[in-house]
């Protein structure tokens, strides 16, 4: 993790550091607006924005009407002709209301146009289970995304991260979806004051370990993170890598860390099939990191069905500590 | 009795009474230059020397040159998948609009997009759109960029029949009403979305009368006439420009071709066509500016022929121009990293 100088061990919520970034964002940079559906004056679903209106006005803090499609459709406009929207969508579940923009639109108008135009937008996704709000509003639908060429994913993981991947989301003169956790809003960590960023494309080591890698994203990197701690008790070295974005994805720590360990458990929230483990076990299995393998590939991932409200059927749908320490412990015997 | 040369000056159309011969002039060449260009295309595809689809505009060279004639650089437009009208109305170089065509390096999109997704970023044409109704939330999103960065910018948004049953209509008008952004929304009703009437698709008879919905103004002009369009299109464009707000108007007017390449034209007659093909915008233009002593037959017919050969000349630069290479396929996903 990147430390600032002056970083004075201040701990902020998830959605606190995310407030801040925006904060900055707005007071550095007039081109800044965010906009979403209840941001103002209600403060966001999550009050993620929180009092922002106060500070800057309904004029940079945008109020839409309930229209995903027009809404990402406008701020894609915006981008190209000088603005750097913020699109906050209520619920990333509401994204399928805005594929059209996103997908056609956001994603393919440089390519398309020859690099005559960038859309510099950054749109923010609360995502994720474990609020019983159900099928519709707690999908992790990252992998979508990140098959399309043109758009960039990020999963923060950490308050710090949430915030230093808003402000790189920024820097970057394309297209970037952010996926927060819903579950990490109120989780508090330490978080530097004033300007900094995280490199898109960067992965981080959140546990080091030589007996297997556990690469993670969002919410079941803390989880990998308490299973490694309760795996040293068993004398198993587990390695957690916090994904951090899954497009571009980092390569490099992905396969060091297996060529050192020998053994990968992906673990993510979303449906588990063609998924984000999808995609690190292929980038392992077409690479020299392959011949370091002692044990199969394993990934533990979203169940085959939607998002359940009864609550324990709806933790029974993606992993949790419990499966990751018996797939973890598996593969660590050879016993899979 | 009335005096005659009052009446006559009455009756002098509004493009006569407020532009400049000269402006006049211009307009006239690129509603020839759309009508050729479009020729031209289609007899480049009909010999093989082009791929893909295309979406000609022939029949509504009013429309396009028209609703542009309020318009400088600085304001932007969106176009549609039936858009090469609207890119010469605002300005594009036909050489390189035919270079993309031919899928050339030095197409405006480097042979990237092709005929679908012609832009001129620099003359505010933020380009053509593959679907239907795309542009209208980039256009809105042009406007509120306009406003907070007080540009003065205007943005005229193309649109289709077919795209005013599109979500993306409605929510675009609605949130350009709401925030009072300069964007005029201009329907081009060739009153078929490729087989569908607009009887059959739409519940209102007139396009522009959805306006209401938004609390905004609405007009359906004969789009065939090209003063009407531009006495309309230049009232919507003042209004959004002092800041009153958006504007819906719908120009009628007919494409004499099919919707693409692979249109068997099965949905309409032949009569229908026909008639349609009388009711000539470049013929009504010339005609009017002949009534109107603007220019001679003889001026309009040099025109025309200049016409042919700027068309006849881009064609050819664009078949010797060199292709795209091949090792550059990921250029431009991204601005800065390799994909």
């Amino acid at each position: 993790m990147t430390v600032q100088p002056g970083h004075d061990n201040r701990e902020l919520s998830y959605a606190e550091a995310i407030r801040e970034a925006m904060d900055i964002a707005l007071d550095r940079d007039p081109r800044v607006i965010l906009m979403g559906e209840d941001i103002g004056v209600y403060g966001g679903a999550f009050q993620v924005t929180g009092d922002l209106v106060d500070k800057y006005g309904t004029d940079r803090v945008i109020d839409t009407p309930i229209s995903e499609l027009g809404g990402a459709g406008v701020a894609v406009g915006a981008a190209m002709t000088g603005l750097r929207p913020i699109f906050e969508f209520q619920f990333s579940d509401f994204a399928a209301l805005a594929m059209e923009p996103i997908v056609n639109q956001a994603a393919k108008i440089r390519y398309m146009l020859g690099g005559a135009v960038s859309v510099p937008l950054v749109m923010r996704f609360p995502s994720g289970s474990g609020t019983g709000a159900a099928a519709q509003h707690s999908q992790s639908l990252e992998a979508w995304f990140a098959h399309v060429p043109g758009l960039k994913v990020v999963q923060p993981a950490t308050p710090h991260d949430a915030k230093g991947l808003l402000l790189a989301a920024l820097e970057d003169p394309d297209p970037v979806m952010i996926f927060e956790h819903k579950l990490l809003y109120k989780m508090k960590g330490p978080v530097p004051e004033g300007y900094y960023t995280v490199a898109i494309g960067t992965s981080a080591v959140r546990h080091e370990g030589s007996d297997l890698s556990i690469v993670a994203t969002s919410m079941m990197v803390h989880k990998a993170i308490e299973a490694a701690r309760q795996l040293a008790g068993d004398g198993i070295r587990a390695e957690v890598i916090d994904l951090r974005s899954v497009r571009p994805m980092d390569r490099e720590t992905v396969l060091a860390s297996v060529r050192k360990t020998g053994r990968l458990l992906c673990v993510y929230e979303g449906v588990k099939t063609l998924g984000v483990g999808a995609e690190i076990s292929a980038m392992v299995a077409e690479s020299d990191a392959f011949d370091y393998l002692d044990a199969p590939i394993m990934r533990l991932g979203g169940a085959e069905c939607p998002i359940p409200y009864n609550p324990e059927m709806e933790k029974a749908a993606v992993p949790q500590v419990p499966d990751i320490l018996a797939a973890a412990r598996g593969l660590a015997k050879g016993t899979l | 009795m009335p005096d005659p040369m009052e009446a006559t000056a009455q009756n002098r159309p509004y493009a006569i009474r407020h532009y400049t011969p000269a402006q006049l002039k211009e307009a006239l060449r690129k509603m020839f230059v759309i009508r050729k260009f479009e020729e031209g295309a289609e007899d480049s595809y009909a010999r093989g020397l082009i791929h893909g689809t295309m979406h000609l505009s022939i029949g509504q060279e009013a429309s396009a040159v028209g609703s542009c004639m309020a318009l400088d650089d600085n304001d932007k437009i969106t176009s549609t998948h039936r858009g090469h009208g609207h890119c010469v109305a605002k300005g594009a170089d036909i050489r390189r609009m035919f270079a993309e065509f031919f899928g050339k390096e030095s197409g405006y999109c480097k042979g990237r997009g092709g005929s679908m997704h012609i832009a001129d970023v620099a003359k505010g044409n933020l380009g053509a759109n593959g679907i239907v109704g795309g542009g209208l939330p980039i256009a809105v999103g042009a406007a509120l960029s306009a406003k907070h960065l007080a540009t003065g910018a205007v943005t005229v948004c193309f649109f289709g029949d077919g795209a005013n049953n599109e979500g993306a209509f409605h929510e675009s008008l609605n949130m350009a009403a709401i925030w009072k952004l300069p964007v005029v929304f201009v329907c081009e009703n060739n009153q078929y979305g490729m087989s569908t009437s607009t009887e059959r698709s739409t519940a209102v008879k007139r396009i522009a009368e959805r306006a209401a919905a938004y609390a905004m103004p609405g007009v359906t002009v004969d789009g065939n006439d090209f003063s009407s369009v531009v006495e309309a299109v230049d009232a919507a464009v003042a209004r959004a420009r002092a800041g009153n707000g958006p504007s819906l108007i719908e120009n009628v007017t007919y494409r004499w071709r099919g919707h693409s390449r692979s249109d068997r034209n099965r949905y309409r007659t032949k009569e229908e066509i026909r008639a349609w093909q009388e009711n000539d915008p470049i013929k009504r233009m010339a005609a009017m500016l002949l009534d109107h002593g603007v220019l001679s037959q003889d001026e309009i017919t040099a025109i025309e022929a200049e016409a042919d050969r700027a068309i006849t000349e881009a064609i050819a630069l664009a078949m010797d121009s060199p292709a795209p290479d091949i090792a550059a396929l990921l250029q431009d996903t991204y601005s800065r990293d390799p994909a």
